[in-house]
């Protein structure tokens, strides 16, 4: 016997409305949870003091200090890298096997998983270079990850440009680096600090790469050869040695607050910036 | 003013060789590292015995091997229904107002870190196992769940592209005809989607086999291959971070061999979903 396909139809939807609303629940627990046992404990005292007793007593600062200055080294070796590689692919060529090439390259690139990055930055940047775990090893090797993320938006975000743009500045005797550099870039900017707002985010969260890279010294960093211990790893630790519940569930909040507010932002930035231009 | 435009020509060309390169170093060291331990053990004696005791000289990653295809394979049963589902309803059945505020919301799964999605397993899901269903609670179960949680964002976006990439005049055809939504959906939407949502779960899957911290906190790292989805297992991910900072020696060579074994996984799967999206 058949359904009546108006009846089927409707048990359908009902299903798959109930399937959307459970993912949604699980985003909805997840917030909730971390949001209602974390936030209690931070304290302006629990951000401004170092951690005592391998994290289970004091504060997170050093941890704070040295995610900071990962995130920040690994945006600033990748922006100018993938906002160029976009400025390629879409002002200096057309579709041939050279930009397949280097389109295939990000693509993959955004495939490997964090643990490969993470053993290929402790061979190269930590043993070959001597660089030790240390910042410097560790947001060289964040840079190689975030790369993909800061090419796909900025070429997105430059593709959203108008052609007319770059017309008029050619009519009016602009060369093309010009054009580029006072009309088209500016234009894009919206979609460009998307790319770098996601990458920061994706940065705060990351653990595997670190781990191997920048080490886990519970020392506030001074330099770039210092190790150092980013939120994520401290949440890590903390979690997985049982350390300190409180500790980990603070450490955790103020992580994914900050993550899911940057990339609320990077997404309303986008939405605006695309709907300017269609 | 031409010299300047070559010249500016010439260093974005090198600048946009940066991410190939960097694919291309990686595969070249973490090759050179791992290579040499798989010509020692040989290949076959690596990736089909499961016996590893790197301290006695025993390198056998088979069940890690395993174990990574149980746990992707279960989160997949998890996640591609429950991620296409929520694409399906996203692209076809929400009006515009619920899908401005629904999509957004379910693209921050994809922020939440990994860890926090470890340490939430390790507190809710694992006790929860361990009560009702019985073994530890760290587990391949435990691990397939999280995994699939994980996995949701890659499947749901990429197959919303998928979805609405079909052009509506195939949708009015159809409806055109007297068939309903949900028939449209089936018999004409989801069959021209299909290349992308076959992307999109390839892609889903590229995440489960290369995820680590997640699985490392909940899945329990046992060195052995699983009788039920009960036991607790070691994947190649978790394999290379539990041991990698105190290996030295042929044992770190064999982590680096795990990283090998796992990084022709993922370019394996790499490869197909671009050649699937090519086709198109």
């Amino acid at each position: 016997m058949r359904l009546d396909p108006r009846l089927s139809q409707r048990l359908v939807k009902t299903l798959l409305w109930a399937m959307t609303g459970f993912t949604l629940l699980i985003l909805i627990f997840i917030i909730v949870d971390i949001s209602v046992k974390g936030l209690p404990q931070v304290t302006p005292s629990f951000l401004s003091q170092e951690p005592q007793d391998m994290g289970r007593a004091g504060g997170i600062f050093s941890t704070i200090v040295a995610t900071a200055y990962l995130t920040l080294l690994a945006i600033l070796l990748a922006s100018p890298l993938g906002v160029g590689t976009a400025i390629y692919l879409t002002e200096y060529t057309r579709e041939g096997p050279a930009t397949r090439i280097i389109r295939f390259g990000a693509e993959c690139l955004a495939g490997v998983p964090s643990i490969i990055l993470g053993l290929f930055g402790f061979v190269l940047f930590v043993m070959k270079l001597g660089l030790g775990w240390s910042i410097l090893s560790g947001g060289l090797t964040l840079a190689i990850m975030v790369l993909p993320i800061i090419i796909r938006t900025s070429e997105e975000a430059i593709k959203a440009v108008p052609q007319e743009y770059r017309q008029v500045c050619v009519s009016l005797g602009m060369t093309k680096w010009q054009t580029i550099t006072r009309i088209v870039l500016p234009s894009a900017l919206p979609g460009i600090t998307t790319g770098i707002m996601l990458s920061v985010g994706r940065s705060l969260g990351e653990t595997a790469v670190l781990l191997f890279t920048a080490g886990a010294a519970l020392r506030t960093p001074t330099t770039l050869f210092d190790s150092g211990r980013t939120m994520a790893v401290h949440f890590y630790i903390l979690a997985r040695e049982g350390l300190s519940m409180p500790n980990a569930y603070g450490t955790a909040a103020i992580l994914m607050v900050s993550i899911l507010l940057i990339n609320l932002t990077a997404y309303t930035l986008m939405q605006r910036l695309m709907k300017r231009y269609s | 003013m031409r010299g300047q435009g070559k010249f500016v020509e010439r260093v974005l060309f090198l600048l946009a060789l940066s991410a190939i390169s960097s694919l291309i170093l990686i595969t070249v060291f973490i090759f050179m590292e791992g290579l040499p331990l798989i010509l020692h053990t040989g290949l076959k004696d690596f990736i089909l015995s499961s016996h590893w005791a790197p301290t006695k000289g025993y390198f056998g990653i088979f069940a890690m091997i395993i174990s990574s295809l149980l746990v992707t394979l279960g989160a997949m049963v998890m996640g591609v229904p429950l991620g296409l589902a929520c694409a399906i309803v996203l692209a076809e059945f929400s009006p515009e107002r619920v899908k401005s505020w629904l999509k957004p919301a379910l693209e921050l799964l994809a922020g939440i870190p990994s860890v926090v999605y470890g340490f939430l397993g390790v507190i809710w899901l694992v006790p929860l196992i361990r009560n009702y269903l019985g073994g530890p609670g760290l587990s391949l179960l435990a691990g397939s769940v999280i995994l699939g949680i994980m996995i949701l964002p890659t499947v749901i976006s990429i197959s919303i592209d998928a979805l609405s990439a079909v052009p509506d005049l195939y949708r009015d055809g159809s409806i055109a005809l007297g068939a309903t939504q949900w028939q449209t959906v089936r018999r004409v939407v989801l069959p021209a989607a299909s290349s992308g949502i076959i992307t999109a779960i390839i892609l889903g899957m590229g995440r489960a086999v290369g995820e680590t911290m997640a699985v490392i906190m909940v899945a329990g790292n046992a060195l052995k291959l699983p009788a039920s989805i009960l036991d607790p297992v070691r994947t190649l991910t978790s394999n290379i971070a539990l041991e990698l900072g105190y290996a030295a020696g042929r044992h770190r060579e064999a982590l680096f061999a795990t990283g090998i074994v796992l990084f022709v996984i993922i370019m394996i799967l790499n490869l197909s979903a671009t050649l699937i999206t090519r086709r198109r």
